[in-house]
């Protein structure tokens, strides 16, 4: 919420890499809430981000809205499109926040030339830090339906149980976009949503329940 | 991006409430505002505004060579009555400034508006300059709008000023207006009537005895401007009852200071040049202490120091970034001598960094490969894509300042060269849209003044870096269609390189870029190296059939990794004893098919001819793409 207090305002961080799609999933995020009657604000840094770099998209929703940046530890949710960048902004959620993430991973030249590593396992360093963490394979979702490029549909799919509006406003904007085009790409794009939304149930139960059992654990061995 | 030819859109009704970046919502006042003559070269963050305002109808747009001939295009519209529009980045004032100096002097006729979008937290520029310096070196006004819904509305405002005080107009925006995305309520065209140029001498003719009669009219028209901006709406105070600090500020910070402080008094600075100081004095008066909270420079804060008014500013906020909340609670905390509020609940997790890199199959992959095996050479640098060639794994790129600015330097570095550096060769890197902007005045002088410099002249016809928009190179206008197209080779010999030393080649062909290159270094004169293969990301690119690695036939050497090309990963790597007992990491490789385009670089080194195209698996030959000219022979 607003860091003030004064304003109700939900903060969404969609981070990536410059091709995945990050900035139009987060515009359709921002027609979802304009379209329930909320002020919005959306930006990110683009230029040479576009070149395979880093990108983070902010958007912000209310009643009024004033500075378009999320500030650290202060982002409701972090849909995260690769592994890696999920790691790279965990710090801009808020305690308790909730980060839904894709586990595929897009691995840069630094790392193919042996400069840098590539962490081993994101997940469970996410974890480890005390994240509530909702994780799902998104890439292999969209590559199974036909196009990787359905990848942001499917995270959009993922977030859409986590917004305060209904799943459908979402989808609806969405579907909307494709309606001038081919008739099989708003299919397609249904089906993505829907396998985005059903991952993220899934992934979240297991989280759930691998939660309860460490805290059994915990409490046993108290 | 540049696709098929851009027919006008019809622009979405009045009254209608849209999701707009700032780009968007000048782009629309400036349609709305009348504007007939819009120009602009492209540079981040201001692209998108000529993209858009071309995107409406009764407006000519156009893409100039650079920013200098973009306001003076604009200007010339200006004189002949007609309200015109310019945009640039920050650092392309410094080009158009010689226009703007003097055009204060003469003032406009129909309303002349320049937006200067400043880079502020550089997302992809060369310094970090603050634009409203030229407000005061030029004594013309300026404005500061703070999100999308007020960069339509400064602009609609900027015309009106401009035409009531006949002086052009400056809209400072920065990145965080020009990207970010807002609601903004719309409103028509208005259609003016255009006067026509009036032809008067003393008043467009700038010589000393017309300037000695214009310079007083221009003071005297900045004393009218300053009284206006102490009655303009466009300054605002928000009264607040916690008066321990009153800010002053504008643009982005001015959310930023609302969003961190509700509570406070506020004078937002909407037209920030002249200041409004009297208002500002009255202010600071209701306040214990006042803040001024400025991007970039502590420009504000010392012009009203300079009136005997007492701000803080710059003495506890950077000189240099974005003034976002991050920065501005701590800031203001420790002002106040309360404990800085914890921001960061967790540090930042450790990750590789990911900085930008060249597409796959980009058509400077070859030259930066061929560039980084060349030896005993400074390279000299240039604004683009291929600024990228800095890094790994060519690391060939050794200096870069300005557009333009690599010929210059590259005859700088031979002329200036210690006399241990006596054989070391000098390149240039240079592209299309960079030469034609501010490259070409530096050929010519390499070749007036016999330099010693092999010139790299990358054609992909495109301005790549901002989005791949259209140039004199690409043979199309701002809007798609057909536009005569400059010819390199012809026009670097008539700047006076010598026919045998004037090369086209293939981009995508490593032993005849290396062989050229190898020779024109060895030869002391200039010469030039013209790169002939379009950018991915345009029409023009066509893409072939994709490669793959054949497993066991990968020796893990690695070669094909210092193309850089980021479809080519690294599957596994192993550690071997080579016979002289030295320890070498091999890199097996695989590529993502899915993403290849077939450009055939990375074949090229690999000796175990271990890449092949993705359907001939079974018979695994080497194919060479035919190159489109003969390219060893000079043209």
């Amino acid at each position: 919420m607003s860091e003030t207090g004064k304003f109700a305002t939900t903060n969404i961080l969609v981070v990536g890499t410059g091709g995945q799609g990050v900035m139009t999933a987060t515009e359709i995020l921002a027609e979802a809430a304009i379209a329930l009657g909320h002020d919005v604000k959306k930006t990110e840094v683009a230029g040479m981000a576009q070149r395979g770099g880093v990108v983070s998209s902010h958007l912000r929703f209310g009643e009024k809205v004033l500075s378009p940046q999320i500030s650290p530890g202060s982002a409701d949710v972090l849909l995260g499109f690769e592994a890696a960048e999920t790691m790279r902004w965990r710090h801009m959620l808020r305690p308790k926040g909730l980060v839904l993430m894709n586990i595929g991973r897009l691995v840069p030249p630094v790392v193919d030339l042996g400069l840098y590593d590539y962490p081993t396992d994101p997940v469970a360093e996410l974890h480890a830090v005390g994240t509530h963490v909702v994780a799902f394979d998104a890439s292999t979702i969209a590559i199974e339906l036909g196009d990787i490029r359905l990848g942001n549909t499917v995270m959009l799919g993922a977030i859409s149980d986590h917004l305060p509006f209904p799943a459908a406003i979402l989808e609806s904007c969405i579907l909307k976009r494709f309606a001038s085009k081919k008739k099989e790409l708003v299919e397609l794009n249904r089906l993505a949503f829907a396998a985005g939304r059903q991952a993220a149930e899934l992934a979240e139960a297991a989280e759930f329940a691998a939660e309860q059992a460490q805290m059994a654990q915990t409490n046993a061995a108290a | 991006m540049t696709a098929a030819v851009k027919i006008p859109k019809r622009p979405a009704e009045a009254a209608s409430r849209l999701l707009m970046s700032g780009n968007d919502a000048v782009a629309r006042a400036v349609w709305e505002a009348g504007v007939r003559v819009a120009a602009a070269y492209p540079g981040t963050p201001s692209t998108e505004i000529l993209e858009n305002v071309a995107t409406y109808p009764d407006i000519y747009t156009e893409w100039s060579v650079n920013e200098k001939v973009s306001l003076e295009v604009a200007f010339g519209a200006a004189m002949a009555g007609s309200r015109s529009f310019c945009a640039m980045k920050h650092v392309g004032m410094n080009v158009a400034s010689d226009a703007l100096m003097t055009m204060t002097l003469t003032g406009v006729a129909g309303g002349l508006v320049i937006a200067i979008a400043d880079d502020v937290g550089l997302s992809s520029s060369q310094n970090e300059q603050d634009s409203r310096f030229w407000g005061r070196f030029a004594h013309v006004p300026l404005l500061e709008p703070a999100d999308s819904q007020e960069a339509h509305h400064f602009t609609l405002a900027a015309f009106e000023l401009s035409e009531q005080f006949q002086v052009p107009v400056i809209l400072r925006l920065t990145t965080r207006i020009c990207h970010v995305k807002g609601l903004v309520t719309v409103g028509e065209r208005r259609e003016r009537a255009v006067d026509g140029f009036t032809k008067d001498v003393s008043r467009w003719v700038m010589l000393p005895a017309t300037v000695s009669r214009r310079l007083p009219l221009m003071f005297e028209r900045e004393k009218r401007l300053r009284a206006e901006a102490e009655i303009s709406s466009l300054n605002v105070i928000e009264d607040g009852e916690d008066r321990r600090i009153g800010f002053v500020t504008s643009g982005p910070a001015y959310m930023h200071v609302r969003e961190c402080f509700p509570e406070a008094p506020v004078f937002k600075l909407g037209f920030s040049y002249p200041l409004p100081i009297e208002r500002l004095r009255q202010f600071a008066e209701t306040c214990d202490q006042v803040v001024v909270v400025e991007e970039v420079e502590g420009l504000v804060e010392n012009e009203i120091k300079a009136q005997g008014i007492t701000v803080i500013g710059k003495a506890i906020l950077p000189v240099s970034g974005e003034l976002s909340p991050q920065v501005l609670k701590p800031a203001i905390a420790r002002l106040l001598g309360e404990s800085p509020p914890e921001l960061t609940p967790t540090a930042p997790m450790k990750v590789f960094p990911r900085p930008p890199t060249m597409c796959v199959a980009c058509p400077h992959l070859g030259v930066y490969y061929t560039l980084s095996r060349l030896r005993n050479v400074t390279i000299s640098g240039d604004i683009g894509c291929y600024t990228l060639g800095y890094g790994h794994p060519w690391n060939a790129l050794d200096a870069v300042i300005s557009m333009g600015a690599s010929m210059g330097m590259a005859l700088g570095l031979d002329k200036g060269r210690s006399d241990a550096e006596k054989d070391k060769k000098v390149v240039a890197v240079i592209g299309d849209s960079t030469f034609l902007h501010m490259g070409m005045q530096g050929l010519l002088d390499i070749v007036y003044n016999r330099g010693n410099v092999t010139v790299l002249l990358l054609d992909n016809r495109a301005v790549g870096m901002t989005g791949g928009q259209d140039n004199p190179a690409s043979g199309r206008n701002i809007h798609g269609e057909e536009a005569p197209r400059v010819d390199f080779a012809r026009l670097v010999k008539a700047l006076g390189v010598r026919e045998e030393r004037v090369h086209e080649v293939d981009a995508y062909q490593l032993p005849v870029l290396w062989k050229t290159l190898r020779t024109e270094t060895a030869i002391p004169e200039p010469s030039v190296i013209i790169t002939n293969q379009p950018c991915v990301l345009i029409k023009d690119y066509h893409p072939l059939k994709p490669y793959t690695v054949i497993d066991q036939k990968c020796t893990g050497c690695g070669n094909c990794i210092d193309v850089g090309c980021p479809a080519i990963h690294v599957s596994r790597r192993e550690m071997v004893k080579k016979p002289s007992g030295r320890e070498v990491e091999l890199a097996f490789v695989r590529i993502e098919s899915a993403a290849c385009t077939g450009c055939g670089l990375c074949l090229q080194p690999c000796a175990p001819d271990a890449i092949v195209p993705v359907d001939t698996l079974s018979m695994p030959i080497k194919i060479v793409r035919k190159s489109a000219e003969s390219t060893t022979q000079s043209t």
